[in-house]
């Protein structure tokens, strides 16, 4: 049979699996290698794992859908270093699952906002955010300071982390037995405000 | 950092095979692969009575095809794109496999140098580089004039200004005149103390305010109140002079440790002078039994590494311009 436009045309299977190959050709160049390059996969020195409360944060955060609006990614670009400091490098993310990196910002890049504001500010702020940015238009989250957490998940969580990333904290897992044993009390009782503003204040810790 | 050698050869071989597929199936599909009928002639199918000829391919479309494929050739010679290949211009965005070994400072540094000597081009480094020669000298001059000089310089207090809109002002606000919790610069009222130097050294180290409730004190929630119109009666607002009484004997309990015996406050720990009528948490009955029931503790960060001492000198001319005019 001749090899020709109208073997592929005539033949829907063929056209799938031609089409899946020419589709995935821009990720196996793109994409696969990162999946094995050092520089992706390991931390940058300095990075420590969350701990407890801001691993619970860091779940509020994705709850709040906080990613919509804001970036964790600050771009090698001097403008944005001038702003928010140090552009992002990929082994600060390597431990966080899904990362925050974003892809629009309504409001600023939070990648090093770890350590600006007090966390008094941020209780404000998340209560109220035009009690101290007039202009703001990002919405209130006033619940967060309400709502309590239990720390059902918490152990779990850590214990998921760690036996993804194991022996990659200087060569010992991101969480010991005993981190894990103490997790619920850790977090639990504590708000949900206070969980979010020790994730938020531990953003960009590995590099400032 | 290198990727390993199998990587770099999947990037390449990939990346050529669908250039060079690319102008295979375009000279394919260039030819008239139906002699038998004539171009411009009927393919022999009618749907609908729209009838397939047999057509070419634009030229100009064609065109442009070669021309993409040129312009990707002649991309991957003169940039990094064919997997380790580095590229004739030596050009790269960033600096990203640093920050893995010797912490990202040194190696942020490390890599600066290591593309200078190499001859490559890092963007963003050129970018800092340019910027710096620019503005650059004019931070270090500002840097060598003393703070209270610097607040006359209306330029100086300019680009401090900026500084502040864009790092302090989410807190002092945009005038500068604060809020509850944060406090006005404007003013002469200071905590930490209101010259130059303690203005820069605030800016620098941050502040660190621990008002434990009642002050750790053995003081009992039912003479709150009697602190209060006590605290009222300093700084001469109307109070009840029998309740200021009984406070005075509460405050005799120990608040005069930080905020000493005229109450005039410590700026050695940020303790508010409570005789004047700047109130940073409010002034009302209730904003005052709760700061005394529940404590304060105010916190300034740190700007020495976020912003560098020359930026913070600046900013603190501007602040000191503020209330020193």
């Amino acid at each position: 049979m001749k090899f020709n436009h109208e073997l592929i045309e005539k033949n829907i299977g063929l056209l799938g699996i031609f089409t899946v190959l020419v589709i995935s050709i821009g990720g196996l160049v793109q994409i696969t290698p990162l999946l094995f390059q050092k520089d992706t996969t390991e931390p940058v020195k300095g990075l420590r794992p969350y701990t407890a409360l801001e691993l619970e944060g860091r779940d509020i955060y994705i709850r709040e859908g906080c990613y919509n609006c804001h970036s964790q990614m600050i771009r090698p670009l001097r403008a944005e270093t001038e702003r928010y400091g140090h552009y992002s490098v990929a082994g600060e993310s390597v431990w966080d699952h899904p990362f925050q990196w974003g892809s629009k910002r309504t409001g600023p890049d939070l990648a090093r906002v770890g350590g600006r504001y007090s966390d008094k500010w941020h209780e404000v702020h998340l209560i109220d955010p035009r009690a101290v940015v007039p202009q703001s238009n990002m919405p209130a989250f006033p619940w967060l300071a309400d709502n309590k957490l239990d720390g059902q998940y918490t152990a779990r969580k850590m214990t998921i982390l760690r036996d993804m990333h194991k022996g990659e904290y200087n060569g010992k897992d991101l969480y010991s037995d005993e981190e894990i044993a103490n997790a619920q009390k850790a977090v639990e009782g504590k708000t949900e405000m206070e969980a979010i503003i020790a994730y938020l204040q531990s953003l960009g810790h590995a590099l400032k | 950092m290198l990727m390993s050698s199998f990587w770099s050869m999947w990037i390449s071989i990939l990346t050529i095979l669908v250039i060079v597929g690319c102008f295979v199936l375009l000279r394919i599909c260039s030819k008239n692969t139906t002699p038998e009928i004539k171009e411009g002639e009927s393919m022999g199918h009618s749907f609908d009575g729209i009838e397939e000829l047999n057509n070419p391919l634009p030229k100009w479309w064609s065109y442009m095809f070669y021309i993409t494929i040129v312009f990707g050739v002649v991309y991957l010679i003169a940039y990094p794109g064919l997997g380790n290949y580095k590229g004739l211009l030596g050009w790269s965005s960033s600096n990203q496999s640093i920050g893995t070994d010797q912490g990202i400072k040194a190696d942020s540094k490390a890599a600066i140098e290591a593309a200078a000597t190499e001859g490559r081009w890092v963007q963003y480094d050129q970018e800092v580089k340019a910027e710096n020669e620019k503005s650059g000298p004019i931070f270090q001059e500002y840097a060598k004039t003393p703070i209270e000089e610097l607040a006359k310089n209306p330029e100086a207090v300019k680009v401090g200004g900026r500084l502040f809109l864009q790092n302090c002002a989410q807190c002092h606000g945009s005038d500068a005149r604060g809020g509850e919790g944060f406090p006005n610069l404007t003013d002469t009222d200071w905590l930490y103390g209101g010259s130059a130097d303690e203005i820069k050294a605030s800016i620098m180290n941050g502040r660190r305010g621990m008002m434990p409730p009642k002050g750790g004190l053995p003081v009992d929630d039912s003479e709150i109140p009697g602190l209060v119109a006590y605290l009222h009666k300093l700084g001469g607002a109307e109070h009840d002079a029998a309740l200021a009484a009984q406070g005075q004997g509460s405050f005799m309990k120990g608040c005069f440790a930080c905020h000493g015996m005229d109450a005039k406050g410590n700026k050695l720990m940020g303790a508010p002078n409570l005789t004047d009528n700047v109130w940073l948490y409010g002034s009302s009955d209730g904003k005052i039994a709760e700061s005394i029931k529940n404590g304060r503790a105010g916190v300034m960060p740190a700007w020495k590494d976020m912003l560098g001492e020359e930026k913070v000198h600046v900013i603190a001319a501007y602040v000191y311009s503020l209330s020193n005019k």
